[in-house]
């Protein structure tokens, strides 16, 4: 096992999982403030009645796709009776499907970033790499599906690129797998890795706070004078400071 | 019965010149910010006019407030909580910039950059605040005010659609008064119910309604709820906003600074209570012209024993009770019934309300050459000119002409049985007896409506620093601005590490308001020593220079020696 490979399959997975666990506690601890999705809606609509709700409903079947993919094992699914057949084509069907709605909700989007100008102008540096490692990981992701089957000679990801993905979470990483697979799918992990690393840091954090609480919380929340946030652990104390007199 | 109490607010439109003083000293106290340029959380309108934003009255296309079901029972107009979470990636009912009018300021710096010796005199152009580049003005939070614009915009009034055939537009028979708006602080806040975060919140001590602006993601979906377009989205800081109801002001028992400021002096703060138990079946009244009935009878009588000993037992502080009995919003309301609510058919209890004005019929008695101010006149001409009473029938009572036919009778019988009085003619007790009120009562109704002074107009019990430390928490509320740099032009610029406005937001000075209360009640001078005492320039009196200055070095040690 070359260092070249270690640092690649092993350091950086790990550093970027403990930066996006981290950085999660972290932002949340001490940025609730900027924890938003920030809208453009009130700038403009048209694209983004269009743009938005395909691109996420696409990605939520990508993340769908990927839970499946990858998290669940092939034996699980065999034991459960999908033939290998059936598997392939709905991972086919359901992951074009999901794929092109992102992508195609994702050109809207930056499409609209860019030609709209109050848009574009609130679009700050942060969400410039934001979109550059997001696009990237979806462009490559997608580009190693349609191509591979599209040559006919479809990688099946099951079994190295998912056990590798696995092994890590276990924290024994079976890196000779991902050192196995195709070109494509090495380059989609590494940029997933990076988009994994920055996510706390840019506006990607607003995944988290989907509020499915409000399906089941009472309509209007009451809440005491007294209870209100306590300070920011940065903040110190806040006395009076008087300069010496 | 579970008694709670609110902070309400009447205004007399009567006494509404359309100044527009509260709404620039709300702007320059709350949203004086980037993101929140277009955002004024007190407005005052044109009646007939379009509002702010436009038509946000037409609730068939912003959907917003409560409606009922099928089955009777009450549930979001613009849909329950599966659908809001299904839209919640694109809102189609969220009005847009346009909606409301882009901001914009001028290019003044060309106006002493610009090269001398030019044919032309330089001029300072308009540039959008949105995006920086030249912008068109085409509309602004105002642009109909006094009828500007004339009846091709006046047309576009959702209010006037419904009572048009019996309006006449042409401008010999045009009326129109002001109408100045605050958020409602609705005891049935349907922005609260669209918020899928849980954000914004009623407190329980004076039923304020706030944004959580930690909590606030940024769903936009209170933009949607209020029927009153009320809460706006900052599009620097991606949160909503509101009017908070001057909270750190209320909280030492001073008034809003809308109210402060009216030269009116036409708004009235105190408290009310109510039976909170009773205040879903009242808003879920199946006619919508009973709703301002049933929202008066959810207000309970401060003066019932049964009253006070449940409010104590909903542990509501005494002086509570006591304002509350001395309320001027209850006796306008309850007493006196000359205050009308702001489109209860919305179904979420708004809690400021309004004493319909009587000038238009007045001014038209008048222009046609009648005595103005003679009872008979007046009741006759309330009953002739339907067209304001049918215009503020659909602002106040869901369109049913009856309680405002009512309200405007009060005053016209108030202002006939004072006129004699002022003029030295004897009182005529059958013009109390002909609105069925006493003349006892027509001459309190007349102290609160014109001699009223500072404290009787706003009664406002300071919170409690025993249930919870106010000074110590005190620095701990949260206000909504955000100290971020926001002088480095428009859009770009100014974003904090993780995108725009990132960090904490500032804390509200609640000291301040401290000082400015003891500043106004007090005959001595703040001791400037302190900083407790130091003045923010903002609320800044003009009663002395003292503390807006530090201490002088060359003063003695002993004026300085006292500091905490």
């Amino acid at each position: 096992m070359s260092a070249g490979n270690i640092l690649l399959w092993v350091i950086v997975p790990y550093i970027c999982i403990a930066t996006f666990v981290l950085g999660h506690i972290w932002r949340y601890r001490y940025d609730k403030f900027g924890w938003t999705t920030r809208s453009s809606q009130l700038y403009e609509r048209r694209l983004l009645r269009i743009g938005s709700p395909l691109f996420h409903f696409g990605i939520l079947l990508v993340i769908l796709g990927h839970v499946v993919g990858i998290l669940i094992p092939e034996s699980t699914t065999k034991a459960l009776g999908v033939s290998e057949h059936a598997y392939h084509l709905s991972a086919v069907t359901l992951g074009t499907v999901s794929g092109v709605m992102t992508v195609a909700g994702m050109a809207i989007l930056i499409y609209r970033r860019r030609t709209t100008g109050p848009v574009f102008s609130a679009t700050t540096t942060n969400d410039k790499i934001m979109y550059v490692l997001l696009a990237l990981t979806i462009g490559l992701g997608l580009a190693t599906t349609v191509l591979g089957n599209a040559t006919g000679a479809a990688h099946d990801y099951r079994v190295d690129v998912a056990p590798w993905f696995r092994s890590v979470l276990y924290f024994d990483p079976h890196t000779h797998l991902i050192v196995a697979a195709p070109i494509g799918f090495e380059i989609h992990a590494i940029s997933a890795w990076l988009l994994f690393a920055f996510w706390p840091f840019s506006r990607l954090v607003h995944v988290f706070s989907a509020p499915v609480g409000y399906l089941t919380r009472p309509y209007i929340v009451y809440r005491s004078r007294e209870a209100v946030t306590p300070r920011r652990g940065w903040e110190g104390s806040r006395l009076p400071v008087e300069p010496p007199g | 019965m579970r008694v709670m109490a609110q902070m309400a607010m009447v205004m007399n439109l009567d006494k509404c010149i359309g100044c527009h003083t509260c709404s620039v000293t709300c702007k320059q106290a709350w949203t004086n910010r980037s993101g929140v340029e277009y955002v004024w959380f007190n407005n005052v309108e044109t009646r007939p006019g379009q509002g702010y934003p436009r038509t946000y009255q037409d609730q068939e296309r912003w959907q917003g407030g409560w409606t009922l079901n099928r089955r009777g029972r009450l549930t979001l107009k613009a849909g329950g909580r599966v659908k809001k979470l299904l839209n919640i990636f694109s809102n189609p009912l969220m009005p847009s910039i346009q909606d409301y009018y882009e901001p914009w300021t001028y290019d003044y710096e060309h106006l002493t950059t610009a090269p001398a010796g030019q044919a032309t005199s330089p001029v300072a152009r308009p540039k959008s605040l949105l995006t920086g580049a030249d912008h068109k003005i085409t509309w602004s939070a105002n642009w109909d005010d006094d009828l500007g614009g004339g009846p091709e915009l006046t047309v576009n009034d959702p209010l006037l659609a419904r009572v048009s055939e019996k309006i006449r537009l042409d401008y010999e028979r045009a009326f129109m008064f002001y109408l100045p708006r605050i958020c409602e602080h609705c005891l049935n806040p349907s922005c609260a119910a669209s918020c899928p975060s849980g954000a914004i919140y009623k407190r329980t001590e004076d039923g304020i309604v706030l944004v959580d602006q930690d909590r606030c993601r940024g769903w936009r979906m209170c933009v949607t709820g209020c029927p009153y377009k009320k809460v706006y989205f900052n599009h620097r800081t991606g949160k909503a906003e509101k009017c908070t109801f001057c909270y750190p002001r209320i909280e030492v028992g001073i008034p809003t600074v809308c109210s402060e400021t009216c030269v009116g002096r036409l708004r009235y703060i105190g408290v009310v209570l109510y039976d909170a138990d009773a205040v879903l079946t009242a808003a879920a009244t199946p006619d919508v012209k009973d709703l301002y009935q049933a929202q008066r009878e959810v207000l309970l009588d401060p003066d019932d024993p049964a009253v006070q000993a449940a409010a104590e037992a909903a542990g509501i502080p005494r002086d509570w009770v006591t304002a509350a009995q001395r309320s001027p919003v209850w006796a306008l309301i309850n007493r006196f019934q000359v205050a009308l609510p702001l489109h209860p058919e919305y179904r979420t209890m708004p809690m400021v309300w309004y004493i319909p004005p009587l000038s238009p019929v007045v001014d038209q008695l008048r222009e046609t050459g009648h005595d103005g101010e003679d009872a008979g006149n007046l009741f006759g001409a309330i009953e002739a000119l339907r067209i304001p009473i049918g215009y503020l029938a659909e602002l106040f009572t869901a369109g049913d002409p009856a309680p405002v036919d009512g309200v405007l009778r009060r005053l016209a019988a108030m202002r006939s049985y004072m006129r004699d009085i002022n003029l030295g003619q004897p009182p005529r007790p059958e013009i109390a007896a002909a609105v069925g009120m006493s003349t006892a009562e027509l001459q309190d109704m007349f102290r609160l409506l014109a001699v009223a002074k500072y404290d009787e107009r706003y009664v406002i019990p300071p919170a409690h620093p025993e249930l919870g430390d106010l000074r110590e928490r005190a620095h701990e509320l949260e206000e909504l601005a955000c100290s971020l740099d926001y002088d480095d032009g428009p859009g770009m610029g100014g974003s904090g590490p993780f995108g725009e406005s990132s960090g904490g937001p500032a804390p509200v000075a609640v000291e301040t308001f401290h000082a400015l209360k003891t500043r106004q009640t007090s005959d001595r001078l703040t001791d400037a020593s302190s900083s407790r005492g130091r003045v923010n320039l903002l609320n800044w009196d003009g009663k002395s220079s003292e503390g807006v200055f530090p201490p002088k070095p060359t003063a003695s040690s002993t004026d300085e020696g006292d500091a905490p």
